[in-house]
């Protein structure tokens, strides 16, 4: 439609749209500037210090280092055993949630969600200090450091996995397990090949909201582990820091730049267009 | 018994999440170092922190950091939405793909990205890159609760304006951002929760002597320094009451709408 309205032959009319659609397009300019300095260039040199020695000069030598060292590799073993551990947790406890309050009536649904959401609005850290003197009381702090932060990552990040998944399943169009139903298939069956693969976009998002942030959020590790679980993101801070060492840092910032980019290309396979067409191909 | 168990499931997850706030909440109003030993009802918490300096010059500076980085996220992302909107080459590709990153990027890496920028820039730590930093990560939420608004929108509106003869700067502020309204007050809001919330960008960007709720906690934590702890028992006990309040607002408003559309 678009097209035909810039093939319209009245020179003025085309000459004015011309002018405010440069005028338009320009407002982006210093959103475009910010983002360019604040978060581009920064990436680069995040790239730059990971290949360059303390003099200056290139080298692989940061990389060797890291896929060298067996407590660096150790602790980005953890990192992703925690990220995974999490993100599953939060996933088996989110779904079911997720799916009891995407049947309910439009209403209710709606304060219902926001019960479960609510927290969010207390900062993360102060929240996450409300579950640790939880386990406090109950003596398991310092005795189950690994537990520990699973419970606190899982506590913080539940929420980021409900609200996607909730957007997916409220979206989803519930005529297609009606039709499954009236075809025979059992309640189980039109779950698994109805329901589930429909709201994998949801999953998709929810997994990428956790699993990302509990990989790197040493604030949950670190407060709820007394400082014995170390993750990615706490090895960062401690280069940047007290080890004195961007460049060190640098390669651990990439190596988590490079999982970010795997993890956007794999969601990207299943995004929500792809999907919406293979579902109701069904 | 579907229901039953339905509802029994929500409830165990409910309490999983409430039980831990509302122990906080109940032994604020003790004045006991520890939780979990209740030392009589007092409301000392609460003066130490109406009148600790150190932890109200905290909440304050928590409070107006959000709002000054909110207020320019909400400037900065509209007008990149509406950019992004109306510009489809190369330009409005590039904000628009640049504006995803810090969305998905891992919290850390863009604070020490930032940290990096400022240390070669000699702007070091201060309050300016402390702003910024909010900024980085508050400015891509409201182009993302914006853009939906102006895809819904309709096209012919601006131009209807234009041919009316509105100027463009007319037809933006008089049409176009009354139309889109909604979403950068959404995005306003989001990019306000997001500031309170940040620990990460604070922790890498902030003056020495400079602290927000989140890292002045952590630190607090950290440090094993437990005396400052037990008013911040008060703190989460006020953001939850008025959380309670917005709840109770929102769901008779709700109730008030639809019994109005019912008259109707």
């Amino acid at each position: 439609m678009k097209k035909e309205k810039s093939a319209d032959p009245s020179g003025s009319a085309k000459q004015k749209k011309s002018a405010f659609r440069f005028n338009r397009g320009q407002l982006c300019i210093p959103y475009g500037l910010f983002l360019a300095l604040f978060v581009i260039f920064p990436l680069l040199l995040i790239i730059y210090y990971a290949f360059t020695a303390k003099d200056g000069s290139f080298t692989f030598g940061n990389f060797i280092w890291f896929f060298s060292s067996p407590s660096m590799l150790y602790n980005l073993g953890i990192s992703i055993l925690i990220g995974l551990t999490t993100t599953v947790i939060c996933l088996l406890l989110g779904y079911p949630v997720a799916y009891i309050l995407s049947r309910f009536p439009e209403r209710r649904r709606g304060i219902l969600l926001l019960l479960f959401i609510m927290p969010m609005w207390i900062n993360f850290v102060l929240r996450a200090l409300a579950m640790r003197e939880i386990l406090d009381l109950f003596g398991m702090l310092g005795k189950y450091n690994f537990l520990n932060t699973i419970i606190g990552m899982v506590y913080d990040y539940l929420p980021f996995m409900i609200l996607p998944l909730y957007t997916t399943l409220i979206k989803m169009d519930k005529s297609l397990e009606e039709a499954a139903l009236d075809l025979g298939a059992g309640k189980a069956k039109v779950f698994t090949s109805v329901t589930l693969p429909l709201s994998l976009p949801g999953i998709i998002s929810g997994i990428t909201m956790v699993f990302m942030p509990t990989m790197t959020c040493y604030v949950i590790s670190g407060t709820f582990s007394n400082n014995k679980v170390t993750i990615i993101g706490k090895l960062i801070e401690t280069w940047f820091g007290t080890g004195d060492n961007w460049h060190y840092g640098s390669v651990i910032a990439l190596v988590l730049l490079i999982i970010m980019f795997l993890s956007t290309l794999i969601e990207g396979k299943f995004s929500d267009d792809k999907l919406a067409t293979r579902g109701t191909n069904l | 018994m579907k229901k039953f168990l339905s509802w029994g499931y929500l409830i165990l997850i409910l309490a999983f999440v409430y039980v831990p706030i509302l122990v906080l909440v109940v032994y604020s109003f003790t004045d006991s170092t520890v939780v979990g030993k209740w030392s009589g009802f007092s409301l000392e918490l609460y003066k130490d922190l109406f009148t600790g300096e150190r932890i109200r010059k905290t909440i304050i500076n928590t409070v107006v950091l959000a709002l000054i980085s909110a207020s320019l996220s909400t400037i900065l992302g509209t007008l990149g939405a509406i950019g992004i909107f109306y510009n489809k080459k190369l330009l409005g590709k590039f904000v628009k793909n640049a504006n995803h990153i810090p969305v998905i990027n891992a919290e850390i890496v863009t604070a020490i990205s930032l940290a990096l920028v400022f240390a070669l820039l000699g702007i070091g730590r201060s309050y300016f890159a402390l702003l910024i930093g909010h900024v980085v990560i508050c400015a891509p939420f409201v182009v993302l609760s914006v853009i939906p608004k102006l895809k819904q929108m309709d096209g012919s509106l601006y131009e209807a304006a234009l041919d009316l003869g509105a100027s463009p700067f007319q037809a933006l502020t008089k049409v176009v951002i009354p139309e889109i309204l909604p979403g950068i007050i959404s995005g306003f809001l989001l990019a306000i929760t997001l500031s309170l919330d940040d620990y990460m960008i604070s922790a890498y960007t902030k003056p020495t002597t400079f602290d927000t709720i989140s890292t002045y906690v952590y630190n607090a934590v950290k440090n094993q320094n437990h005396s400052d702890l037990p008013a911040l028992r008060a703190l989460s006990a006020i953001i939850f009451f008025i959380m309670v309040i917005a709840v109770i607002v929102r769901n008779v408003s709700a109730t008030k709408s639809l019994k109005n559309k019912k008259e109707i």
